[in-house]
């Protein structure tokens, strides 16, 4: 093989599994997308522990039906939080910071982003948001739910309101930095061999997924500064008695905030994309019908953000367009859930965690799609929103989708980031744990919500007592799954079975590195012969396997 | 042997699922009673969503499981499967399909919204206060703003009466309410005030088949209006009127619930609606109009004080007034 | 594999560190994107509480025109004058931009001291009324922005100083400056449509 030029201060990999970087280096100011990408997953991992602790705590409160747990204004200071931090602090940095981050540029052939710095500079918001957030408490907390309606949000804890105003903006930011590196990388950067139609999907939906990032977290900037402004230098915007009108609020946050729950879920597809097909063997089916219906979603999903609105200030006319909308937008979605399952069929599945927690999360996101489906019309929305039946919905597609999709990704990428395997038994246990506590929990918050129960309350009709206490021993079981995973990571990351560069027998970039990859990714970049996803025809692909004692 | 076609069996699946899908939808007892004219409009709907959810979800459902059954690796083999990358005719199908279910929905979502008033709220047939009680009429006029806020910086193009919300349902439209009620939320409690009979309460009562108008508003924060088992929901905003209109179908006693995250009391921000037999609301509307005849402290005050009435007792024969109960004796002047 | 490292050519590819081009433009003009809709959402705003009040602007709060119109008039000139700053970057005379980029730090910062003798001069606060809610947090963050953007201007010219740090086959930082303040100047035009066209006319 010719010998490419390297200069000189370019570190060379070691014969054996190469660990470039030491554990301090994950502490610093790095621009290795890898190592930036292990930050965010790691720190948005401690995040949705704390947001879960809070969970817990909600949870312990509505086993009955009287506030006796909590003063009640801390409750509310937990909902709130626990929102925010699940969101902003969780799903959305792990997926996009984390999994694209360390996916993108091994998929497309690259050394690192476009922007390593600003990726960096990107990653390093996140933690003081965190604190910010946490130190609000010292002021009461936020109180007024993740979304800050005013008036409440004007006149509630407002030294704790205006943290977390802040901790968002600088959350936005960040994200708003990682879209524009994502969109130049995935755009400008793909290795020239590889075509439009080779890209692999998890780099469809974060192209997606960044783009809607773009165009609508801006906006939320715009309506959270205008808030600031209302609590702190006393303008009025918020204000109906001086001119203003709360309803403008509702309107700026939602035009971010329902494609907020795209970006939640879009890259969490993206992985569904690349874990299937692997461990299926199979080829993805219908690979342009789910790159295109990201895009489609990306497009649909900014012009639905009212049904959020169907009780509030809306006229009929918005209410009737936006039930439309919103009932298009499903369309894309069921297509790719149709896909995966497809992709199932004349396959050779292995039903290893990562897979598990695929098909796990085909159930619970349709389940959980499907309620969205009746969410979104008008009619059914004026009787359930803001009930127990909404929360319901975005927990199966945000905990049973992202949380599982994430697990999912973990699953599958962690032997190529550490060079190790998880512990599959283990990874089993907190598989059948996640999805009993999660069926447990969010299962019967279908009927409360239909039967009268709202949302956001710490006090409760007591005929709703005996089904609030099933929801809470399901959250303690979702609880204790953590701990079987807990211990899995710390244990596997330096004592599992060695992976080697390619345990699964994936056929897309990052597999034809080593585990984990040196720090520039490959010694000399790669040649794309043919598409990420073409199993089949192959009679012996070896992989690690549960049942395979030898290394590869 | 003959296996029995893969037909036959795709036929009885679903057959199958298409009758556990209607049954589901019918008889899933997750609704409460129904005591509006649009309950059951609302609840066809959803168990039409329901139906076919179902039959979706166990469709998806059964072919996961049929496929990881059928399809699982055997062990030893370690060969790729059938290289299949998508099916053109499959893929216009499963995209059609749901197309067509979601314009159906989309059609249907209109046409219940309509028939629900949803496409008429601000049809007021009457925009004049004329016929109210003139002690009450400033606070029917403007159920926003109490006596004492002070007057807007600008006058704003939103006037008093409400043009939000759920309005006269098609057989009553451009026809007036036969009761109209002003509900004011508020940190954390509903107040019912009916113009015309001059009556201030806590619980909102009713007629049973009778067009009844609430008037929704706050005067701190965002609440909302909602009684399940009417299934009819509205946020009371501050600054901006909205409406519910409905008949009430069935007596009884049903929660009203505050739906809008409103402080740490949400949660107990509850009262009820009483739907009365004609009877029934007569009577109790003339047991609490004898107490609202009694106007406000501060228009009496000037004229009482004369005859040795202290602010402090015209208070406590308001604040009387204001229960359903009958006021004790020793309370009259 | 998708990718055989073993056995590809080099193909004339030199594989190190900095093998891509120099993508910031591209950059820039994304994240521009995210910033227009940022001013947008405070448009959206604007408008519809222009809508929903009666007389707008209200009483004692009216816009004032003579500076306004003429700090736009420097505003979009200083455009054509960096404009002749990058012509003259291409042409690989640093010292013709950096005049130019003198002039134009100049003129914006003229436009900051015209907004500033405005607010001085207005008679009313952030305080006052809805319209001035709005007036002062839109001028005030296109403010900032005109800030940043001489700040730009002025780390280009800081760093113009070190003979060939611009060149013309090497001038990221000239146009990146360039373009951020044609955005700074568009949103102005903007604004002024909104806040004192609208108003006045």
């Amino acid at each position: 093989m010719a010998q490419a030029q390297l200069p000189l201060d370019t570190p060379l990999s070691l014969p054996e599994h190469p660990k470039a970087w030491k554990w301090y280096d994950y502490f610093t100011f790095n621009v290795d997308h890898k190592v930036i990408g292990i930050q965010y997953l790691v720190t948005a991992f401690i995040f949705y522990l704390i947001g879960g602790l809070m969970a817990v705590a909600m949870r312990t409160e509505l086993a009955t039906a009287n506030s006796d747990f909590i003063d009640p204004n801390l409750y509310n200071a937990f909902l709130t939080n626990h929102g925010t931090i699940m969101i902003f602090l969780w799903i959305v940095p792990a997926a996009i910071g984390g999994f694209g981050n360390y996916l993108v540029p091994l998929m497309v052939g690259a050394r690192d982003m476009a922007f390593p710095r600003l990726n960096a500079l990107a990653f390093w918001l996140n933690p003081p948001a965190g604190a910010l957030l946490l130190a609000s408490f010292l002021f009461g907390g936020a109180q007024a739910g993740w979304t800050s309606y005013p008036p409440l949000s004007t006149i509630t804890a407002t030294t704790a309101q205006s943290m977390w105003i802040l901790a968002i903006v600088l959350v936005g930011t960040s994200s708003i930095m990682g879209s524009v590196n994502f969109i130049v990388t995935i755009w400008k950067m793909k290795v020239p061999s590889m075509r439009w139609d080779q890209l692999p999907l998890f780099c469809w939906a974060t192209l997606a997924t960044s783009l809607l990032a773009l165009v609508s977290t801006p906006v939320l900037a715009a309506g959270l500064i205008l808030l600031l402004f209302d609590i702190n230098f006393g303008t009025s915007f918020f204000k109906p008695d001086a001119g203003g009108n709360v309803v403008i609020y509702q309107h700026l946050f939602w035009f971010y905030s329902h494609p907020a729950v795209y970006l939640m879920i879009l890259p969490i597809f993206g992985i569904m994309s690349e874990v299937i097909p692997i461990h299926a063997r199979k080829p993805i089916f219908g690979y342009w019908a789910i790159a295109y219906s990201s895009l489609a979603i990306c497009c649909v999903g900014l012009f639905v953000w009212v049904h959020h609105m169907f009780t509030s200030g809306t006229p009929p006319w918005m209410r009737m367009f936006f039930t439309i909308s919103t009932l298009i937008v499903a369309v894309p979605t069921g297509v790719k859930i149709f896909s995966w399952v497809a992709t199932l069929w004349g396959g050779k599945i292995r039903l290893n965690s990562a897979m598990l927690f695929a098909i796990g999360l085909l159930s619970m996101f349709v389940l959980g799609g499907l309620s969205g489906v009746t969410l979104g019309t008008a009619p059914v929305d004026i009787h359930v929103h803001d009930t127990y039946y909404v929360v319901a919905h975005f927990h199966y597609v945000l905990f049973g989708g992202s949380v599982f999709g994430l697990y999912a990704g973990i699953y599958h990428w962690f032997p190529k980031m550490t060079g190790r395997l998880l512990n599959e038994p283990l990874g089993i246990a907190h598989f059948v744990l996640t999805l009993v506590g999660t069926n447990l929990t969010f299962l019967p918050m279908h009927e409360l919500g239909l039967k009268g129960m709202p949302r956001r309350v710490a006090m409760y009709d007591p005929q709703f007592e005996p089904i609030n206490v099933i929801c809470t021993i399901g959250a303690f079981v979702l609880a204790f799954s953590v701990i079987p995973f807990l211990i899995n990571v710390i244990w596997s990351w330096n004592k599992g079975k060695v992976a080697g560069d390619n345990p699964w027998g994936g056929l897309s970039l990052e597999w034809t590195t080593s585990s984990p990859p040196l720090i520039e990714n490959w010694e000399v970049l790669p040649v794309v012969t043919k598409g990420p996803y073409d199993f089949g025809g192959i009679v012996h692909r070896p992989v690690m396997d549960e049942d395979d004692d030898e290394d590869e | 042997m003959e296996q029995i076609p893969a037909s036959i069996w795709t036929l009885t699946a679903g057959v199958v699922i298409t009758l556990i899908s209607f049954w589901v939808g019918h008889n899933h007892n997750l609704l409460p009673e129904q005591a509006s004219e649009q309950a059951p409009l609302v609840d066809d709907f959803f168990d039409i969503m329901l139906t076919i959810g179902t039959a979706l979800f166990l469709v998806v459902q059964g072919a996961i499981i049929l496929f990881v059954i059928r399809y699982r690796r055997r062990a030893g083999d370690d060969g790729d499967g059938v290289p299949v990358e998508g099916n053109l005719p499959l893929e216009a199908f499963w995209t059609a399909i749901p197309a067509l279910i979601v314009i159906f929905l989309g059609i249907y979502s209109v046409d219940i919204f309509q028939r629900m008033g949803g496409l008429n709220p601000g049809d007021h047939a009457m925009h004049t206060m004329g016929d109210h009680n003139p002690a009450v009429a400033v606070v029917a006029a403007a159920p926003q703003t109490t006596a004492t806020d002070a007057p807007p910086l600008l006058a704003t193009k939103t006037n008093s009466v409400p043009e939000v919300g759920i309005g006269a349902s098609p057989d009553v439209q451009g026809k007036m309410p036969d009761l109209v009620v002003d509900v004011a939320g508020m940190q954390y409690a509903w107040i019912f005030t009916y113009p015309s009979q001059g009556i201030v309460s806590g619980e909102l009562h009713i007629p049973v088949g009778k067009d009844v108008q609430l008037n929704l508003s706050a005067r701190d924060v965002i609440h909302s209006f909602w009684v399940p088992q009417f299934r009819l929901k509205q946020d009371a905003i501050p600054g901006v009127p909205t409406e519910l209109r409905f008949k009430a179908t069935k007596p009884g006693t049903y929660p009203v619930v505050c739906a809008e995250l409103c402080g740490g009391y949400h949660g107990a921000m509850r009262t009820q609606v009483i739907v009365h037999t004609p009877e029934e609301f007569e009577t109790w509307l003339s047991q609490n109009q004898t107490m609202a005849a009694i106007p406000s402290p501060s228009l009496v005050a000037s004229h009482t004080a004369a005859l040795g009435v202290t602010p402090q007792l015209l208070a406590q024969i308001a604040a009387a007034a204001q229960s359903p109960q009958p006021v004790p004796s020793s309370n009259h002047i | 594999m998708q990718g055989t490292v073993e056995s590809q050519e080099t193909r004339g590819v030199i594989d190190h560190h900095h093998e891509h081009p120099d993508f910031r433009v591209l950059g820039l003009l994304v994240f521009l994107i995210s910033e227009s809709l940022m001013f947008g959402g405070l448009f959206a705003a604007y408008l519809l509480l222009r809508g929903l009040n009666e007389q707008w602007p209200p009483e004692g709060t009216e816009v004032e025109l003579l500076v306004p119109t003429i700090n736009t008039i420097i505003l979009i000139s200083s455009s054509f004058v960096i404009h002749y700053g990058d012509v003259a970057i291409k042409k690989d005379d640093v010292q013709g931009m950096r005049k130019w980029y003198w002039i134009t730090a100049a003129m914006g910062l003229v436009f900051l001291a015209g907004q500033v003798y405005e607010y001085l001069n207005l008679g009313y606060g952030l305080r006052t009324n809805i319209f001035s809610n709005c007036f002062y947090v839109m001028t005030g963050f296109h403010g900032l922005h005109v800030l940043i953007g001489v700040l730009l201007i002025l780390g280009v010219l800081w760093r113009s100083r070190r003979p060939g740090h611009y060149s013309a086959h090497q001038h990221t930082g000239v146009a990146m400056a360039e373009i951020y303040w044609h955005f700074v100047d568009v949103i102005w035009i903007i604004l002024f449509t909104l806040l004192y066209i609208l108003t006045r006319f």
